[in-house]
């Protein structure tokens, strides 16, 4: 909320600058966004009267002017402005003035004519936007006056954001009564007189709803002149709490609702059929709000009705049928009590949000609805003329909130806070505060006024007085806690031992949305449907990923596209995927992916200059998976993936489970994902690898290990996997050690055939191995081969 | 005579040897079967048996002498052809070595695993949930009922009334504390989600929130562990200060702002005493636990540690960017 500095110290005024007050504000929770003048620096500017009025000779628009500014001669002034008139009182800048942006006024010739002077517009005096006339000052301005006593321009607009149970400061009244408690300082609120009633006219109202609205007020003013103009003080006032002038009904009642937090609303009594019946709306009734737009009303919603139709949504926004308008002659004024709940979360489910709506949901001052209509009754009949009537009121009192008493032991409030706070001063600050205060054996019993409907339980006291003491004068203390261990298990790997390992084989970690291009995931993931999201940002945004995949290959042509030809990316976090029988419809899975594509090493001297291969990738994956310390039990296989080549995609198997996939990205979605050359992937479930198997440890062979190597020839279709998990489970026990070092085709090998070459260490541990018992074992892992593969021994 | 000339002649020799083939030829022609010495031992015979002793002795001498010479010479031949050799080895030892340089963390991810180090020193144990929540842990149970104005100030992705993108990590201090029972002390990192997109929001961001909960736990205490971790995070003495605020699920609740030298006062974090009806939603007498809990944007803390001026620079995932985080 913005408002006006003087207009607060109007009700309350201690001694401290602008800045003491703003940060007296902020730290008692009232946050100051933010505090600017009401006007741009200038002066030499005053109060002038316009005396003669003509036309420039040799300008159409333009007119020659005689200004009296209260001295002697009068002054010359050309004047552009078409409200320039004869008898107007205006703001002159007379030669010498500085006007913002150091603007300095001289005495000049426009077209021939003298202009010692300028008659200035409210945007020439940094006084907002209008400029489409000069300023029109009320008739009794007095002459010379310098402009910025007349206005009390040395004002500054300050703006605070209200927590949501701190709506008893949505207004001056309440704003002040704040300053006064922080300074100790009296609130003197300006006198509000009863107005009498000239006339019998008036409605009767029914409260059919009184849960949600338990008191109404409606006041007739008859014969009211909308078309008068707002003046120029009420103007002023309104602009520095940021609100715009309408007509005057409308400004008097933004007034009151700025002024003491009450909102308002008048009708056009002859647009009223009967009379006043607030209750809920009928599901489906229509009603046309004053910004024009239909809205279906649901029977969660509070109306304001005739013995017709609604009228107006209550608290909320008035109806276009019954608004006011220029041929308005009579009005009905609402004060009206609606509860909390029968107002909040109403607005935001129409879309709209006012400043009726945003108080009636944080609360209103039950107590306030007589005041506000004798404050706003006044003013129109100041600026509209108009006979009131009677006011009349419904109000249902068991429905009207009533403030208990809020129990504060001294105890609870030394063990919340961490320290004891003298009875009399938690004594001073509650009563302070207004609340009605018992000093009782425990501590405090208080009673909060109607306006702090926020107060309800022992915290609210405790952060009240907390609050008020000052949260920077309660000492910093160490907590105290037992100190048990945290438990943890030496089998758990934490996500991080994955990604620093990634880190050391140069990947860099990236952080990608979660929602992502429904475009690229569907092109990827054909058949895996993701959770779309009824309200993204933006399109390509707007449906969770089923994988890191689309993210990362983003981020891949992303930096692609900015000479980063050489990217090896990772990331950890949650896929989402549809699933009717987890919780929230949805299973979230921690995987962890990658992607690397461009060279395989930095460009060096010693480097070879290929690119990244399967081969690559898969390494990565068998580092992060050697962590688990039960590779024996992991797979790679040939499989099919929607979003990978078909001769190089890898499902990863642990214990016959999959966890996961890897390979190249098929080339088909390069230029959909604008990447470049071979990017290759991967993803794993983080949960399955995130168990490692303890260290067992069995005593080292004292005897040499002998090594065999063989060559082999087998089909090509024969994978190496197969063979090279066959040779370890054949039996041998001697086996310590098995290496694929070569694979050959081409000359020499039979087309359709490869050659492997494999080494076997041999080891017993406890003897030295006879050349014999080698020679055994060698020939039952050939013969092994030969039986399972149609494997041949190359000689 | 004799002797002195043929040892003078053998170090000129041995001297002017200049690879040990040669050094071994002098050998042979002084100490060799045939050599010098070796005649002039031959003809101790002819001396008589008085003579014989001396002469021997000397020839001895002479003997030793010249293979001395002769060793130390090998050992500098041998040494200057390892020289010789070790120099043609020679590398410029300021060429780029073989290295794959490391890669890096995320910043984000470096100021969770620091705000975790910190607190986990502490006993604070790390907790994670899920990120599409439902509206019980996410809202109700942090006391922020249905059309409390707070849910609108959160700018939810909803999938629908009952199911969104968390906003905030708070609902997993509240499944901790569904199945574990005080005393608690936890952190809990990671992505939130709010509909705002601008030069200061992006619709996803991280959090880390912590939560303590005993039977003592109080609000100087709160204050005093929030002050040691920032000035622990930043590793400075600031000024620290808490503002009072509003949070539904804390009472009295603040906001944290600190200040370096010179500086102007930044917003870090937000805190409070966890709500009685916090506490009652997951059966925790709150007459006789009482807890703190904080909260943290993660983003936030890393641009002021770091100098990042741009949020959005986080997720575009730069390389140029995140490499500057070594």
């Amino acid at each position: 909320m913005k408002f006006s500095e003087q207009w607060l110290r109007e009700w309350v005024n201690p001694q401290v600058s602008t800045d003491a007050l703003s940060e007296q504000l902020s730290m008692a929770g009232l946050e100051v966004d933010g505090v600017e003048p009401v006007a741009a620096d200038f002066s030499g500017v005053v109060v002038g009267k316009v005396v003669e009025c003509g036309q420039h000779p040799n300008a159409d628009k333009l007119r020659v002017t005689k200004i009296n500014v209260g001295e002697e001669e009068l002054l010359d002034i050309v004047c552009g402005a078409p409200n320039c008139r004869e008898g107007l009182k205006v703001a002159v800048a007379k030669v010498g003035a500085v006007l913002p942006g150091d603007f300095k006024i001289k005495k000049a010739k426009l077209r021939g004519e003298p202009s010692h002077g300028m008659l200035c517009s409210f945007s020439e005096l940094g006084m907002g936007e209008d400029h489409s006339g000069i300023i029109e000052l009320p008739a009794d301005a007095e002459l010379g006056m310098d402009i910025r006593d007349y206005l009390n321009l040395d004002d500054n607009i300050i703006e605070v954001d209200l927590t949501p149970n701190r709506a008893d400061c949505l207004g001056i009244r309440g704003l002040a009564r704040e300053v006064g408690v922080l300074n100790s300082a009296d609130v003197t609120e300006p006198t509000i007189d009863d107005v009498e009633a000239s006339i019998d006219d008036k409605l009767a109202i029914t409260l059919s709803a009184p849960e949600a609205c338990p008191r109404y007020l409606g006041r007739v003013i008859c014969n009211v002149d909308v078309k008068a103009e707002s003046p120029l003080w009420l103007k002023e006032k309104l602009r520095r709490c940021g609100v715009r002038s309408i007509d005057p009904i409308v400004d008097v009642t933004n007034y009151v609702l700025l002024e003491l937090g009450q909102p308002l609303h008048a009708f056009n009594l002859d647009a009223i059929d009967g009379n006043i019946n607030v209750r809920l709306a009928h599901a489906g009734e229509q009603l046309t709000l004053l910004d024009e737009n239909t809205v279906e009303l649901k029977d969660n919603t509070l109306v304001i009705a005739d013995d017709h139709k609604a009228l107006a949504m209550a608290g909320i926004f008035g109806g276009l049928h019954s608004g006011v308008n220029e041929e308005t002659k009579h009005i009905l004024l609402e004060s009206a009590f609606f509860n909390r709940d029968a107002i909040a979360g109403r607005a935001r489910q129409y879309g709209l949000h006012t400043d009726a709506s945003h108080r009636y949901e944080r609360g209103v001052d039950p107590l306030l609805q007589h005041k506000a209509m004798q404050r706003a009754t006044a003013l129109i009949l100041e600026i509209c003329g108009g006979q009131p009537g009677p006011v009349v009121e419904a109000v249902e009192e068991s429905a009207l909130p009533v403030s208990s008493d809020v129990v504060l032991r001294r105890a609870r409030l030394s063990r919340v806070l961490g320290i004891d706070i003298a009875d009399d001063k938690v004594t001073d600050i509650l009563t302070r505060l207004g609340l009605d205060v018992t000093v009782t054996e425990a501590g405090w019993e208080a009673k909060a006024p109607s306006y702090r409907f926020d107060i309800a339980i022992e915290e609210d006291l405790i952060e009240e007085v907390a609050r008020v003491y000052g949260y920077n004068s309660i000492p910093d203390q160490a907590p105290k806690g037992s100190l048990k261990m945290l438990d943890s298990k030496e089998s758990d790997i934490p996500a991080s031992r994955f990604k620093t390992e990634l880190t050391a084989r140069g990947y860099v970690e990236a952080i990608t949305y979660s929602f992502v291009d429904p475009k690229i995931q569907n092109a990827l993931f054909p058949e895996q449907p993701g959770m779309v999201l009824p309200h993204p940002i933006s399109s390509d945004m707007s449906v969770m990923r089923v994988s890191l995949w689309p993210g990362l290959l983003g981020a891949t042509a992303y930096n692609q596209k900015r000479q980063q030809s050489r990217v090896r990316l990772m990331e950890t976090g949650l896929r989402f995927l549809p699933d009717e029988s987890a919780p929230n419809g949805v299973r979230q899975e921690l995987v962890i992916a990658g992607v690397i594509a461009g060279r395989r090493s930095e460009e060096s001297w010693l480097s070879d200059d290929n690119s990244v291969d399967f081969f690559d990738i898969k390494g990565d994956v068998e580092a992060i998976l050697a962590l688990t310390a039960n590779t024996q039990s992991v797979e790679f296989v040939a499989a099919s993936h929607s979003a990978l080549h078909p001769g190089m995609t890898a499902e990863v198997l642990l214990n016959g489970k999959s966890i996961g996939y890897g390979g190249a990205v098929h080339p088909q979605f390069s230029k959909l994902l604008g990447v470049n050359g071979r990017v290759f992937v991967f993803e794993l479930d983080l949960k399955a690898i995130s168990v490692r198997n303890l260290p067992q440890a069995k005593a080292i062979s004292r005897f040499p290990a002998n090594r065999r190597d063989i060559a082999i020839t087998v089909k090509d279709e024969i994978t190496v996997g197969a063979i090279l998990s066959f040779v370890e489970n054949i039996g041998v026990n001697q086996l310590v050690g098995l290496n694929l070092f070569d694979i050959y085709k081409g000359k020499g090998v039979e087309p359709g055939f490869k050659s492997l070459a494999l080494s076997l260490v041999l080891q017993d541990p406890d003897k030295t191995l006879e050349e014999a018992e080698i020679q055994q074992a060698v020939e039952t892992v050939v013969k092994g081969l030969e039986n399972e593969f149609g494997a041949a021994l190359r000689e | 005579m004799e002797l002195e000339a043929i040892i003078s002649q053998a170090r000129s020799q041995i001297d002017a040897a200049e690879d040990a083939a040669t050094l071994d030829q002098v050998r042979v022609e002084f100490m060799g079967k045939k050599g010098k010495l070796t005649d002039l031992l031959k003809g101790l015979g002819k001396l008589s048996n008085e003579e014989r002793p001396a002469a021997g002795q000397k020839i001895n001498v002479a003997k030793q002498q010249i293979q001395e010479l002769i060793s130390v010479k090998g050992e500098a031949l041998r040494s200057a052809e390892l020289n010789a050799k070790l120099a043609e080895e020679a590398v410029d030892v300021s060429a780029p070595g073989r290295v794959e340089l490391p890669g890096n963390l995320h910043p984000v991810t470096r100021t969770i695993s620091r705000i975790e180090q910190f607190f986990g020193e502490l006993g604070f144990a790390v907790k994670t949930g899920p990120e599409v929540e439902d509206s019980f842990h996410n809202f109700d149970a942090l006391n922020i009922p249905a059309n409390h104005p707070a849910r609108a100030d959160h700018d939810t992705f909803y999938f629908n009334p009952d199911v969104m993108l968390r906003t905030q990590t708070s609902g997993v201090q509240i499944r901790t504390m569904e199945t574990e029972k005080p005393p608690l002390r936890i952190i809990s990192p990671g992505r939130v989600y709010r509909n705002d997109y601008d030069q200061t929001h992006t619709p996803m961001f991280h959090q880390v929130e912590g939560l303590m909960v005993d039977r003592n736990v109080n609000f100087a205490e709160l204050k005093g562990i929030l002050h040691e971790f920032l000035e622990n995070f930043f590793e400075e003495s600031l000024e620290v200060r808490f503002r009072p605020s509003y949070f539904p699920f804390t009472e009295p609740s603040a906001e944290v702002d600190v200040r370096r030298k010179g500086g102007k006062w930044l917003e870090v974090l937000g805190c409070g005493m966890v709500h009685p009806n916090v506490l009652k939603a997951v059966n925790i007498d709150p007459e006789e636990f009482t807890g703190f809990a904080f909260g943290m944007g993660v983003e936030r803390l890393t641009m002021l540690r770091y100098g990042v001026n741009d949020l959005r620079a986080f997720f575009e995932n730069d390389l140029r960017f995140l490499k500057q985080f070594n």
